[in-house]
Order: structure tokens, then sequence, then C-alpha cells
């Protein structure tokens, strides 16, 4: 039922080099399942000996459809999508989606619901770091991080069930602040994992950051200067580790970054050790940020009061009958933007996420794309692998952190 | 800073390419056609400092056919901190684009995105492949036309029915 | 009774054939690495030391089809992915098992479109279904205890 076409050499004689042609070098497929790419990624690797000549990426084996499945959902539904797109940094996502849906209708959001917001895209960048290192680490043969990664990752995990019912896709925001208040408890669980968690961090640093087989492995490995990373299209960690310091928190703050006081690490290389202690030291901030927040947590409504957007709380449908009829429009036909379109971008802990918004005055989306980092990563990656061993590969795709969800869609 | 910068961008490119502003909330677009895409892409990034292409996306509007596509480069100003998009309209009967490959070189993938999703041809680009879908794949899914392909749902009435179409793949043979 | 006591002291245990081949089974049944999308990282948290999955027996994930016996099929399967599950679960020795994890995987899940094979059923035959978008490791764990009393309940005719 299911046939395969195999791609024959003709039809990639383009890519190869002339070496290939006469069989002096080996084309040696790393395929969709394999223990260290990360997800499906097929790797065609055109090898002298052990040494990469070339590296040709095939990607598409996770590819969801979901910018058109977007489209044929109410705005309000299609955010259950954008959870599934990068599955490690699934709020971010919805983040990012409610932002462009925000802007485009000039929908306010409560301070409340900014500051928690912020807290909880903060925990899920520390989380998303956290499998990174754990499964960079594992792929790199220290496996015993990927166990005390996962440890810290179930208390953040735990925090995001308590708040929203689900561990992973939460679709805790909505358009206009959040789905619901967050309980008392949270307040006392965040404070308990910023008090816990530095010491965890100084653990990992212990493990790998001085050790000479992990500094072997990564010292000089997968360098991109810093011209070539912006002409690449790199964002986040590989580009702040090449020198660039471009942060969207920092240059293009969203939901009420600017009040908070935090530094963007930057590497000098641009190899995979300056990407490691880019990221480690990216947790640390987001510690900080936590703390700035929760303490500064003001009190309010968590979701904008504008009916024509945001559902009323059962409490009134009792009494007024605008609210009976805006509930019923909302939860029938759903809420209309007005017709326009909008770029925004976030900071995922990938890169630059950004979500292009077109509305044609309807109730679904007429066009939503997203512009995922890892996928415009993964064309670097030949630039930043020539030359080096096959070990080493394993190294520099763990240290892009790409997430196949993210560059498929 | 950034508000002049941007400001005097746009003058600057309306008055040279002889181009309009087009519909876009956010960030401020110019209406570019496709033949003059790749001049504007070289002066905004040597001259005015657009180095970063954020977003190199395409929106199609069938049923209307003129244009029947366009296609939006976002840009992204690392220096000055800005955000400019250009957006191309694209006709029904000529979807096809130069590539602006040689300036970014991160538009590398994302016109193949544009071929494999869209069917907009790019014109010079080094390797024109399908990229999401498997190479055999015949259509362009993003296209409004194209279906969505979805499984009818099985309810209680016509579960039987549906179940007896299903393929249910055993230990031989998928 | 008399002579199990008996024997039970020079230390012999009589069992049957079926008994013990199952109870062996189960025991070491080892997962192929097959994760593909969110539920992956489930199937991952699963493995790790807080839901610990070898205590029942998976202490390892074999990234070959020639070394494991179970293939748990974590997450979303497109139709360009199709025609690899099928050659890795024709790569498998005998005896073989699959969890289907997550409703991507059982049915679908939230994307009923061109891309996504609707249920991985369609492709291999599937034991046992876990639910959840993405299922707890708890209810992943749950689906494994359901597969292993599954084995310990086959009979020596169905044996491959």
């Amino acid at each position: 039922m299911f046939e395969t076409t195999e791609v024959t050499l003709d039809e990639l004689k383009h890519l190869v080099s002339e070496r290939a042609l006469k069989g002096e070098t080996v084309l040696l497929n790393m395929g969709p399942q394999h223990p260290s790419t990360h997800g499906v990624l097929r790797l065609l690797l055109e090898l002298d000996g052990e040494v990469i000549i070339n590296i040709i990426p095939d990607v598409g084996f996770l590819h969801t459809g979901i910018e058109k499945n977007m489209e044929s959902k109410t705005y309000e539904k299609a955010a259950v999508m954008t959870d599934r797109l990068d599955y490690l940094n699934t709020t971010g996502n919805v983040l990012a989606y409610c932002l462009a849906i925000e802007r485009l209708a000039e929908l306010d959001v409560p301070p409340r619901a900014q500051a928690v917001r912020v807290i909880i895209c903060e925990l899920q960048r520390i989380a998303s770091h956290l499998v990174w290192l754990g499964t960079h680490a594992l792929d790199l043969a220290a496996m015993s991080v990927f166990l005390y990664c996962f440890r810290e990752r179930e208390a953040i995990l735990d925090i995001l069930e308590m708040c929203s019912g689900q561990r992973m896709m939460t679709t805790f925001f909505r358009p206009g602040g959040l789905w619901r208040d967050v309980p008392p408890d949270f307040e006392i669980a965040v404070r308990r994992f910023i008090r816990m968690f530095p010491p965890r961090i100084d653990q990992y640093h212990a493990l790998l950051t001085k050790n000479p087989i992990f500094m072997d492995r990564t010292r000089n490995i997968g360098k991109i200067s810093a011209e070539a990373a912006v002409d690449w299209g790199l964002s986040g960690p590989p580009l702040r580790g090449s020198g660039v310091a471009i942060d969207l928190r920092k240059t293009q703050p969203y939901s009420g970054y600017e009040q908070y006081d935090f530094d963007i690490p930057t590497g000098t290389h641009g190899d995979v050790y300056d990407r490691y202690l880019v990221r480690m030291e990216e947790m640390r901030q987001s510690l900080r940020i936590i703390q700035q927040a929760l303490d500064k947590l003001p009190i309010g409504p968590v979701r904008s009061n504008n009916r024509k957007y945001v559902p009323p709380p059962r409490s009134e449908l009792g009494t007024s009958m605008e609210a009976v009829i805006h509930h019923f429009k909302l939860w029938t036909e759903g809420f209309i933007l007005p017709k326009g379109s909008v770029y925004s971008p976030v900071e995922s802990p990938r890169g630059e996420l950004g979500v292009y918004l077109e509305s044609n005055g309807g109730p679904k989306p007429h066009r939503v794309h997203w512009r995922t980092p890892s996928f415009i990563h993964l064309q670097a990656l030949p630039v930043m692998s020539r030359g080096h061993l096959v070990a080493d590969l394993v190294g520099i795709i763990g240290s892009v952190d790409i997430v196949l969800g993210d560059a498929d869609r | 800073m950034s508000e002049e910068h941007l400001r005097n961008t746009v003058k600057a490119i309306k008055e040279r390419f002889e181009v309009q502003e087009a519909e876009m909330k956010y960030p401020i677009a110019l209406l570019i056609p496709a033949d003059k895409i790749v001049e504007v892409c070289r002066t905004l990034r040597d001259e005015f400092g657009f180095n970063f292409l954020a977003d190199l996306t395409a929106s199609d509007y069938w049923p209307e056919t003129e244009p029947r596509m366009h296609a939006i480069y976002n840009l992204y100003s690392h220096s000055e901190n800005d955000r400019i998009a250009l957006r191309v309209p694209l006709n029904g009967d000529s979807l096809s684009l130069p590539t602006i490959e040689s300036i970014f070189k991160a538009a590398n993938w994302q016109e193949r995105e544009l071929w494999d999703m869209f069917g907009i041809h790019i014109e010079g680009h080094s390797d024109l492949r399908r990229i999401l879908m498997p190479e055999d794949w015949v259509g362009h899914p993003l296209r409004k036309d194209y279906p969505l392909g979805y499984e009818e749902p099985q309810f209680s009435f016509n579960y039987d029915d549906i179940d007896k179409r299903k393929h249910k793949a055993t230990y031989k043979e998928a | 009774m008399g002579i199990e006591q008996k024997l039970g002291n020079m230390g012999v245990v009589t069992t049957s054939l079926e008994q013990m081949v199952n109870w062996t089974r189960t025991s070491s049944m080892w997962p192929m690495l097959f994760g593909l999308a969110c539920c992956a990282i489930e199937m991952m948290s699963a493995q790790a030391a807080h839901f610990d999955m070898s205590r029942f027996g998976m202490e390892l994930m074999r990234a070959s089809p020639r070394q494991s016996d179970l293939m748990i099929v974590a997450g979303r399967v497109t139709r360009k992915m199709a025609p690899v599950l099928r050659r890795l679960y024709d790569q498998m020795p005998d005896p073989k098992w699959v969890i289907s994890m997550g409703d991507c995987a059982s049915c679908g899940g939230v994307f009923n479109n061109y891309a996504i094979v609707q249920g991985v059923d369609e492709i291999v035959p599937v034991d046992v279904y876990v639910a959840g978008c993405p299922p707890r490791p708890e209810a992943l764990i749950h689906g494994i205890i359901t597969l292993h009393e599954k084995v310990r309940g086959e009979k020596m005719k169905q044996w491959a």
C-alpha cells in the first residue's frame, strides 16, 4: 500500500560533489529513525572516510499541515493546534499566536495576565533548555545529566499542571489574557522552584563545563561566524553564541518584558561550547525574570473585558442580555478579526518564533504562517559541519537545538 | 531613533523604485512588483541596514486571479531595530519570483517551501525540490483550491460503513 | 501437595511452557526508540527517574529494530514517514508488539488533514492503544502493563 520511490542519484547530482559520482566518497543515510537526530530528521552525509564533505538534510517527516488546518478552524479553536508545533515550548507558541491576534484586534491585556504569561513562558524556557541539555549530554555520552534534567522538569510540569490541568499541551493563554486565574498554590510552588533550582544548575556545570571529554568534543566544533550567522538567518542562542547580542525580549519587548532587568549572555567563538554556555546562562537569567515578575505580580483581572473577543463569565449570563448575545456569537461563530495582516515575533528558546497572521474579515484565519527557528537553522547545518567528523555531527545537531515539530510544522 | 530611520527608508524606497505602500498592520509594508524585488532587497540590505531576512511566505487569494497570491518578505534590521515588509503580488498565470538567495542565504529553504506549498516557481534557485512533502507528491497543499483531505468522522450511524472502508494493517503487509 | 513439596525441597518447580515463555517475554521487553513528536517527550519522561520504566524490564531503548521487541509509536505519523515505519516494523524480529501511544498514533488526533495518517493501525497491527495528548507517563506505563497482561495470556498456538 505504501510504496517508496527512491530518489536516485541523478536527481541529487547537483548537490553532491564530483568525488561522490566517481565513487571516491561514500553517501551515508542518517535516516529518519536515529537516536541522535532529536526527532525524525534525515541527513544524507557525503563522507570521505569519516570526514564530512557535505550534508543534505531532508525534512518533512513530521509535516503536519498545521498551517492549512488552522485555516479551517475558528481563531479560538485553532489555538489548540499551536501547542503542538514546537512541543518543547508549548506555551511560547500559544503566546506568539495570541500576541498576533491581540495586535491585529488591538485587544488590551491586563497587567496581571501579562506578568503570569511572562512567568510561565520563562518556566517553559527553562524546561525546554533542560530537555536540550539532557539530550545533548546524552548524545555526547553523559547519561546521568539526562536523568537529573528530567527530574527538574517534573517540578516545572507540576506547576503547569496545577494551573491548567495538562502537563504539556496546556493552551493556557487565550486571546485577551489567560484562560483562568492561577490557583493560590502557584506562587508557593514557583518560589519553591526558584529556591531549589540554582544549586542544580551548579550541579550541571560541575558535571559538564570543565569536563575534559566534554570540552574536547565541543570546543572548536561547529563554528559559524557572526556575519555568516546573520546571513543564514540564525537567531536565538546560535546567533548569540557567535557574538551578536540580539534578543527579542530586549529589542522588541512584548508582554511587559521591558519592566524586568536581565542580561543577554553571548559567546565569542560561535562553536558548540559557546552555545552550551549561552543556554546555561539563559536558564539563570530566566530565574531572575521569574523572581522579579513574581515580586511585582499585580492583582486584577486576567482576561480582557472586550466582549467582542472574550466570552463573558457565566455569572453575567443570568443578568445581562448583551452577555447572552455575545456568548452565543462567540461560541457559535467565533470572533471576527478586522481585515489586515500582522507579523508578530517572540523569543522562543530556539530563536525568533514569528506568526504571520492574515485575516480577511471572517471568523477563520485566512493565512497563518509560522516562522519557525528550527526550519531556518537546519539550513545552516551543512555550513557548520563541513570538515568535521561524523561523531562531531551529533554534537552540532544537539547544539543547534532543533525540534522537528517546529521545523516541519 | 528608529521611527525616523524607518520613515526615511520607506520614503527613499518609494521614490527610487516608484512603489506604493501596502496594507499591513505591522510592520509597514511596501507593494513591490516581482521584477524589482531583488533590487529592493539589495538596497535595503546594503544601504539601510536590513541585514536579516526574518520571514518569506505567501498567501493565496483564490478565486481572485489578479493577484492570485502575495509573497511577503519580512526584513529586520539588527542595527536600527526596525522591521519592514515587502509584498509582491503574483498573478494567476505567472506564479514566479526571482531568487534572493544571493542576498540572503536564509532564503534558500524558504523559497523551496514556497515552491512546495504554493507552486511559486523560483527562478535561479540552486536546488528547487520539494522540501516538506514527499518527492512524488502531486499538488501544492497550501493553495486554497487544494482540499484539506480530512477523514470523515465516524458517528454511530455510519460507524460500520466507514469501518468496512477503513484499511487495517496486518502482520504480513501494510 | 506432596509431590510439589518434595520437588520444592530439591529445588525443582513445575509450570507450563506457556507461562514460562510468556513470563520471560514480558519481563524484559525492550522498546525500540521510535519517538516522533510530543509523545516522545512523555516517553522520555517515563523512562527517566521519576516514572521509571526500568522497573518493568525496559531498561534501555534500543535504536536498532533488530534488537527490540516492542515498538511504541509515539507521535504523529505523516504520509512521508509511513513507509519508513512499515519498513522498521518488518525489520523487527518475532515476537513483536506495537503500542500506539497518544491520540495522533491511535486515530489521527487533533490533525485531520492531508498529511497525517489517521491512525497507525493502517500501517502496522497494533496491540494496545494509549489515549491522551500526550498521555501522562503513568498512562503509558498502564498501557505497558496492559500489554504485559495480554502477553501473559497468549496461548501456544498464537506464537508466531
